[in-house]
């Protein structure tokens, strides 16, 4: 049976792996190949990079660290952060990423994810979206350029509506980061990821909000998403990844072994 | 031993060439005819779409060599797939070295592509798979896979049973992502390298 994946995203900023609270105040985890390591001889069943500086500066800073976690790790690895051309993502592709993410630039140039589509294939291709629940008007909001809260922007998608649109023009999979969950450890945004999950047809993973074990059960048991991304529970050891491997497999959860 | 990587142009070479690496092996990548024809075993990686791939392989002159390889190959995901006659994606006539085709996965209500790790079934007791128990977890991507059949060695479970990796003579395939799937990875890279002949 195809397994439920658990996801460590460090999120990395000038070269080392860093960690904020609701996306400010960043403080520095630690170095980014031994971090890589040990998440993969710890069980993850993938990893995620975010370049969380790289699109709100408007460049593409040093991504040689892509290679040199290829060398060492044998499990999946996604690179998200300032790729807004199919050159760019050709380059992390080519230094060994399985995969790359895209968020702002897919946002101001929705054509960019048909373009990496049709060079790459679908496989490649994931979109990360920062939504944000709006208390006073009820909607999910798509929000842009959230590295940088300064530059942060609420743009005109719905979520439900931008999930659709990227599933449209060939993603290959979606990472939602509910953005009012994020850093607060207080358990994913079932609410949110269920009624994003009837929109989406492609793997759809759960990112913000992780604090405890029964928190990924929930998640997957109650909205169906195929993988669930954390940091801070991670980063701060505490939750060790076999144990929450243990844990949902003894909760009936299919998860790799 | 040489070991060499056909440069198909394709985006996974490095994750495959490192892997190989990370076993102590030397290899090297190349499109050279001559350095594939004298190789002792070959790779042959790919992702992306099936039409592109096989034009790039034909633009580099190797679609006729390829078939006539008489030391073992390996076909890993894309690259297993242009191993076969023919995918229906693109409507691609592909390499012909295993007698078999590429259909689109129906998964009913499944999510497409099938991606992460799944559990292998041995169907035919192959070099490829030895010390590699039945259930081991391998990582998959792809939306489009081969019905099991004849040359099937090992079949993997989504929505329908597919072939997890062929096999016919000296040629080898597999789905999934060796060099992406942990240490039942590494090892099924260490059996083509060390058994397959």
């Amino acid at each position: 049976m195809l397994a439920r994946r658990i996801i460590p995203c460090l999120d990395v900023k000038e070269g080392k792996v860093v960690k904020g609270v609701q996306f400010r105040n960043h403080e520095i985890v630690g170095d980014i190949e031994p971090l890589a390591e040990s998440y993969a001889r710890s069980g993850a069943d993938e990893l995620v990079f975010y370049d969380i500086t790289a699109s709100s500066d408007a460049r593409v800073v040093d991504k040689s660290w892509v290679s040199r976690v290829a060398k060492v790790i044998d499990i999946p690895f996604c690179v998200a952060g300032g790729i807004k051309s199919v050159a760019d993502a050709g380059r992390i592709l080519e230094m060994g990423a399985d995969k790359i993410s895209v968020n702002s630039p897919a946002l101001a140039n929705p054509e960019l994810i048909t373009q990496l589509h049709d060079r790459f294939g679908q496989q490649c291709v994931v979109i990360g979206i920062d939504s944000f629940y709006d208390q006073q008007s009820g909607l999910y909001q798509v929000k842009q350029f959230t590295g940088d809260e300064k530059r942060t922007q609420t743009t005109a998608w719905q979520t439900a509506d931008w999930v659709n649109e990227v599933q449209a023009r060939g993603a290959g999979e979606i990472v939602l980061n509910c953005m009012n969950q994020d850093g607060v450890r207080q358990g994913y945004d079932i609410a949110q990821l269920k009624s994003i999950r009837q929109h989406c047809n492609v793997p759809l993973i759960a990112s913000g909000g992780a604090g405890d074990m029964q928190h990924f059960s929930d998640v997957f048991t109650e909205a169906d998403v195929d993988g669930a991304l954390a940091a801070s529970v991670f980063h701060k050891g505490l939750i060790a990844i076999p144990e929450l491997k243990a844990f949902l497999r003894g909760q009936g959860v299919a998860i790799r072994n | 031993m040489k070991l060499v990587i056909i440069d198909t142009g394709c985006a996974n070479i490095s994750s495959v060439r490192f892997a190989i690496e990370r076993l102590g092996y030397a290899v090297e990548v190349s499109d050279s005819p001559e350095r594939i024809r004298a190789a002792d075993k070959v790779f042959l990686p790919g992702v992306g779409a099936a039409a592109a791939a096989m034009e790039q392989i034909r633009d580099k002159g190797l679609a006729e060599l390829l078939p006539q390889l008489s030391q073992p190959v390996l076909g890993i995901c894309l690259g297993m797939q242009l191993m076969t006659r023919f995918s229906e994606e693109g409507q691609a006539q592909c390499l012909a070295m295993i007698d078999t085709d590429v259909r689109r996965m129906q998964v009913g209500e499944l999510r497409l592509p099938h991606m992460g790790w799944n559990q292998i079934q041995a169907e035919q007791n192959s070099k490829l798979f030895r010390g590699i128990e039945d259930g081991s977890y391998f990582y998959f991507v792809h939306s489009y896979a081969v019905t099991v059949g004849n040359h099937t060695l090992s079949s993997c479970e989504y929505g329908g049973r597919f072939s997890a990796s062929i096999g016919q003579n000296n040629f080898y395939g597999v789905q999934f992502h060796p060099e992406r799937s942990g240490p039942v990875g590494a090892r099924l890279l260490d059996n083509f390298i060390q058994l397959c002949d």
